[in-house]
């Protein structure tokens, strides 16, 4: 049966497990070329070099070829054609389709359309798993586990839709949060019920300091521009949180610190050099992780 | 004729929905897809209930309707109640029930799902939450309360 990967929620406990079991090999052996003679589309209905060329990558590796477009603009959708028989058109030609696409939603009735496996590459502010498989991944690799760790998490909770996804996987794994956030971009409630619902602790402050010293992982977050509907209410808070490498002088010896990128003045640039930065190779991850999601979407990698 | 005799007035058969709230009936006859039908519809607006102040009454003369069909009404009209009539009698009487999921009805919230710019039909599963009852759309994972449905 044709299995796609558009919400963290449609993966299974065992199933993330097994993504990150499997990307761990890819890592060790980057180049196995399993996927020849395969057509992978890439459909870009709104830029994003970074998703698109760790997803290329990915596919590339792997031996496959990829068809597809990095901008809608100059795409049959922008004459006015629909989602669905741009998806129908696509389908005929490719073994998959990995998509972005602004408008939410999106990727799911995609996944509906089309007989192929669809991997959601981001759908506006809703989902991007590959993103929270990776986090999860760079977290499993630094921690050495998953169970039983504090996660901070700072910047936008309110519109960040990394923090949402992230915090839905990690409900699986006896995690204690601290939601890092001004008034205006607080974790919303609907979340917090979640966690409540599941018997999941979690603190919420406004104060970046208060619990930087006894987290385990320090989840970064940029606000985004695009997210915000007022654009006053993105100057007020734009710039509340900056970490500088001053503040790291008594957490955690395994403390990591993790961050979606690009950042923009939330890390400082001497923070880099601290044995705590990991965000870097953390978007290298994505490389491993996204061959971990093909490889078992398409059955090459099968749950045992 | 008393006043009784003329609000239910003689069906012979069909449908009689009653305890709509006053407001939704209209929206309860679009729902319901009756604006093709050819049999006769009485349509009782602003009647006095005793339990919900003004309500609203529907009847269809020789259509009945599947609890499917129905059930999509608890949206709006949460107490309704449904009479079925055969030979003037009232031989079936029931009440709606929440539907696990609706479709084709209502509009999405999300001014950015993807339902409300691409010709898509809506998909909600429902949940109750005290009085409210929240939907929570099967393509962008956003509630919308039953209020801003329509
Ligand atoms: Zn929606």
């Amino acid at each position: 049966m044709k299995k796609s990967l558009i919400s963290i929620r449609d993966f299974t406990k065992e199933e993330i497990l097994h993504i990150l079991e499997t990307a761990k090999e890819f890592e060790q052996n980057p180049v196995q070329d399993f996927l020849t003679g395969k057509v992978i589309a890439s459909l870009f209905f709104e830029p994003s070099t970074r998703t698109r060329l760790s997803f290329e990558t990915a596919v590339n590796r792997l031996g496959a070829r990829v068809i597809g477009f990095s901008d809608a603009s100059n795409t049959s959708q922008s004459k006015g054609e629909t989602l669905k028989d741009t998806i129908k058109m696509v389908n005929n030609y490719v073994d998959m389709i990995i998509m972005r696409h602004p408008l939410e939603g999106s990727s799911r009735y995609a996944s509906e359309v089309a007989d192929v496996p669809v991997v959601n590459a981001g759908d506006g502010a809703n989902q991007h798993p590959s993103q929270t498989l990776l986090d999860l991944y760079s977290i499993l690799q630094t921690q050495g586990t998953l169970d039983g760790l504090t996660i901070n998490m700072v910047g936008d909770l309110k519109y960040g839709r990394t923090t949402h996804s992230l915090l839905q996987a990690m409900s699986h794994f006896k995690t204690k949060f601290v939601f890092t956030a001004p008034e205006e971009l607080k974790m919303p409630k609907e979340y917090k019920e979640f966690l409540d619902s599941k018997g999941i602790e979690y603190i919420e402050t406004a104060s970046l300091e208060e619990h930087l010293n006894s987290c385990d992982i320090l989840y970064m977050t940029r606000v985004q521009q695009e997210r915000f509907t007022d654009p006053i209410e993105y100057e007020r808070v734009k710039d509340c949180y900056s970490l500088n490498a001053q503040m790291l002088a008594n957490v955690k010896d395994n403390m990591k610190i993790l961050h979606p990128l690009p950042r923009v003045n939330e890390i400082s640039q001497d923070v880099d050099e601290t044995p705590y930065a990991y965000y870097f190779k953390q978007a290298e991850n994505g490389l491993y992780v996204r061959m971990a999601i093909i490889s078992y979407l398409l059955g090459h990698r099968p749950l045992r | 004729m008393s006043q009784k005799e003329l609000k239910v007035s003689a069906l012979e058969n069909g449908t009689v929905l009653d305890h709509i709230p006053a407001e939704n009936v209209y929206k309860a006859l679009e729902i319901l897809d009756l604006k093709d039908i050819e049999s006769q519809i009485t349509i009782g607006i602003n009647l006095v209930s005793k339990q919900h102040g003004k309500k609203g009454i529907i009847k269809i003369a020789d259509k009945f309707f599947e609890d499917d069909e129905l059930n999509k009404l608890s949206l709006i009209a949460p107490d309704a109640t449904v009479n079925v009539i055969k030979d003037f009698k009232v031989v079936e009487k029931k009440k709606l029930e929440i539907p696990r999921e609706i479709r084709g009805i209502g509009r999405c919230m999300n001014p950015k799902c993807v339902t409300n710019h691409q010709p898509i039909e809506t998909r909600f599963s429902t949940a109750k939450k005290g009085d409210e009852i929240s939907l929570l759309c099967h393509f962008c994972e956003k509630t919308t309360d039953s209020k801003g449905l329509f």
